[in-house]
């Protein structure tokens, strides 16, 4: 863990500018779509754009507040997917008739005030350690809500991952995955050294003892549950993602990458044996093109039409308002990438993509930066399970994996993914607030007199 | 009609420009922290940055070297280095502490590392393993000397100019 040194600048106004440049983007992006579709930029244009430019300044203000030597480039970039996404929706709005865009509005608001709250309140990342078990509770009954029956929402699309409280639908296992990484976070930070040394050795294997792996396997049973219980296979390859990378990161033997590996290739084979549901997606995705496949029920119809939509936008896109990308089955939740691609071709594609990977190297940067190896393995799970559900998404919709329903961060339609995206953004301001910031000597005692406090070492490691 | 079509097929590139001008932006942005193993150049400080931000401000150099770094040289830190800021620092299991030290045999509350006029002292902070000065075990606060090793358990660091 070598020390990086950072600039210790808080480069806020940097911030403020490219923050400009998101809201112009966004601005456009939406007057395109109004433009193009014949809309009048009636009040409605307005307001939204005062809303997103409120809520990004807002957050801006509160960073210069809370957090001075946050990461400047962050919040930027996702205001700009953001305000993307809220622009591509409504453009499939005015296609279908749907009201997503508003519910999309909304959302966005409760999801930036969510974010504030968190730098607000939050005053250090390091407090979230101490509820690591907390976490791993949490996670449980999050991952355990929607089959709860009364408040499950029940089969939705293929999946049983919604919950229903009056009007609202929920997807818990969103804000699963934060309390995750922090579980993990906070368990590997603290059990490393146990993990690592104590135990058998077979071979050039260390394994570790069964009483040290016990939280873990928990954890890795409740993302396994989620896949035979739910049917929902993205989350449930987004945890085990997560826990791999994790255990890798805070132990750094390259043996759990090839465990891992192992232990995927040998799930997908038993998965694609014995559920019919991961059965059918693997065989849609192989076969897409077959027209049996096409006209079959749940087949892949929706695969084709995205891949139909990127083929027509080629490689500048079509302009907002000129592609048809509302003939692909949800259109602007699991396949919004097929409708940029479609519109914006791929020079648009890649520039999202482009931001996408900014964003996560700005997370890893936290992660370098920080000092605590709680806050160092918070940044990297969290950054890492957004890389990894950008990568299941979007390989989906080019099929170059099976498709599964993991929602696009920051673009998609859909509450639960947003406030979960927005809550990640906040935790890896605060890291990277932390990592960048000069040695901060507030939680210092005050001074010699201070009695000095004695604490035992740690566990059953002996004095020498 | 022909005009709106052409400003429509302008603005429909302008967009995918300034997309792309905001992806450049960011890179831009974080090139200065693309620099690892030394300090970026920040410039001098104006005397409104000084006043604004005055943990910015460094401290003025001395003739005789004094010590800017703190270096981990072993232990499972090795290779850690942290800047000195002149003000003192917390070592131990803590997370509280300056450098949290990720030593079994270090106490959560250490040691302490601290400026006196132009040197540093260490001070053991009732520690169950003991702080060493280059081979001696602390018992009241001592000043450390550019290079001398200084032991917390594991874990031993050295003061450099």
């Amino acid at each position: 863990m070598s020390q990086l040194l950072t600039v210790s600048k808080p480069r806020r106004n940097t911030e403020l500018l490219l923050l400009v440049l998101a809201l112009a983007m966004s601005a456009m992006a939406n007057g395109l779509v109004n433009l193009n579709l014949g809309r009048s930029f009636d009040n409605d244009f307005y307001i939204q754009i005062a809303i997103l430019t409120v809520l990004s300044v807002g957050f801006h203000v509160v960073l210069r507040f809370k957090a001075k030597y946050a990461d400047p480039v962050m919040l930027p970039v996702v205001v700009a997917l953001n305000g993307l996404g809220l622009a591509v929706i409504h453009r499939l709005d005015i296609a279908s008739g749907d009201t997503a865009g508003t519910r999309q509005w909304m959302w966005t608001s409760l999801a930036a005030i969510a974010a504030i709250a968190v730098v607000w309140f939050l005053r250090d990342h390091r407090i979230l350690r101490r509820y690591t078990y907390i976490s791993l509770l949490a996670s449980v009954i999050l991952l355990i809500l929607p089959l709860v029956p009364g408040i499950s929402a029940g089969n939705v699309n293929g999946a049983t991952v919604w919950i229903a409280i009056g009007p609202f639908t929920f997807q818990p296992g969103e804000i699963a995955k934060i309390t995750l990484a922090m579980f993990f976070a906070g368990y590997l930070s603290s059990n490393r050294d146990l993990i690592l040394l104590a135990g058998k050795k077979i071979g050039p294997l260390q394994l570790p003892r069964a009483q040290d792996l016990a939280p873990m396997i928990v954890a890795w049973l409740a993302s396994v549950g989620v896949l035979v219980f739910q049917r929902d296979l993205g989350t449930s390859i987004l945890f085990f993602g997560l826990f791999m990378v994790m255990i890798y990161v805070a132990t750094s033997r390259i043996s759990w990458i090839f465990i891992g590996l192992a232990l995927i290739a040998v799930g997908g084979v038993a998965a694609y044996q014995l559920f019919p549901h991961v059965t059918r997606r693997i065989d849609v995705w192989v076969h897409a093109l077959n027209p049996e496949y096409i006209g079959a029920a749940g087949g892949s119809f929706q695969v084709v039409e995205g891949l139909f939509g990127l083929a027509n936008g080629g490689l500048m896109g079509t302009g907002f308002g000129q592609g048809s990308p509302d003939n692909v089955p949800l259109a602007n939740s699991d396949m919004i990438i097929a409708s940029i691609g479609e519109e914006l071709g791929l020079v648009g594609l890649f520039a999202v993509i482009s931001l996408y990977a900014l964003f996560i190297a700005r997370g890893f940067r936290a992660a370098l930066g920080t000092r605590d190896a709680f806050g160092k393995l918070l940044a990297v799970g969290l950054s890492f399970a957004f890389a990894l559900q950008c990568f299941v998404i979007i390989g989906g919709v080019t099929r170059l994996i099976p498709l599964t329903g993991l929602t696009t961060p920051f673009l998609a339609a859909g509450g639960s993914s947003l406030l979960a995206n927005w809550i990640i953004l906040a935790l890896l301001l605060k890291i990277s607030d932390a990592a960048r910031r000069p040695i901060d000597v507030s939680a210092m005692p005050p001074s010699s007199e201070t009695p000095p406090t004695i604490e035992p070492t740690q566990k059953e490691v002996p004095a020498p | 009609m022909n005009d709106l079509s052409l400003v429509v097929t302008i603005l429909r590139f302008g967009f995918l420009v300034l997309m792309w001008i905001m992806v450049f932006s960011v890179v831009a942005a974080m090139r200065r922290d693309l620099v690892i193993g030394r300090k970026a150049k920040v410039g001098e400080l104006t005397a409104r940055e000084a006043r604004k931000h005055p943990e910015l401000i460094e401290v003025a150099p001395q003739a005789k070297p004094q010590a800017h770094q703190l270096v981990v040289t072993e232990g499972p830190l090795q290779g850690t280095t942290l800047e000195l800021a002149g003000m003192p620092i917390l070592l131990g299991r803590a997370q509280e502490a300056t450098l949290v030290l990720e030593d079994d045999y270090a106490s959560g509350r250490h040691a302490r590392l601290f400026p006196q006029g132009t040197r540093w002292f260490i001070e053991d902070l009732g520690s169950t393993n003991g702080t060493f000065l280059g081979g001696t075990a602390l018992t009241r606060a001592l000043p450390v000397e550019l290079g001398v090793p200084v032991r917390i358990g594991k874990t031993v660091i050295e003061l450099r100019p």
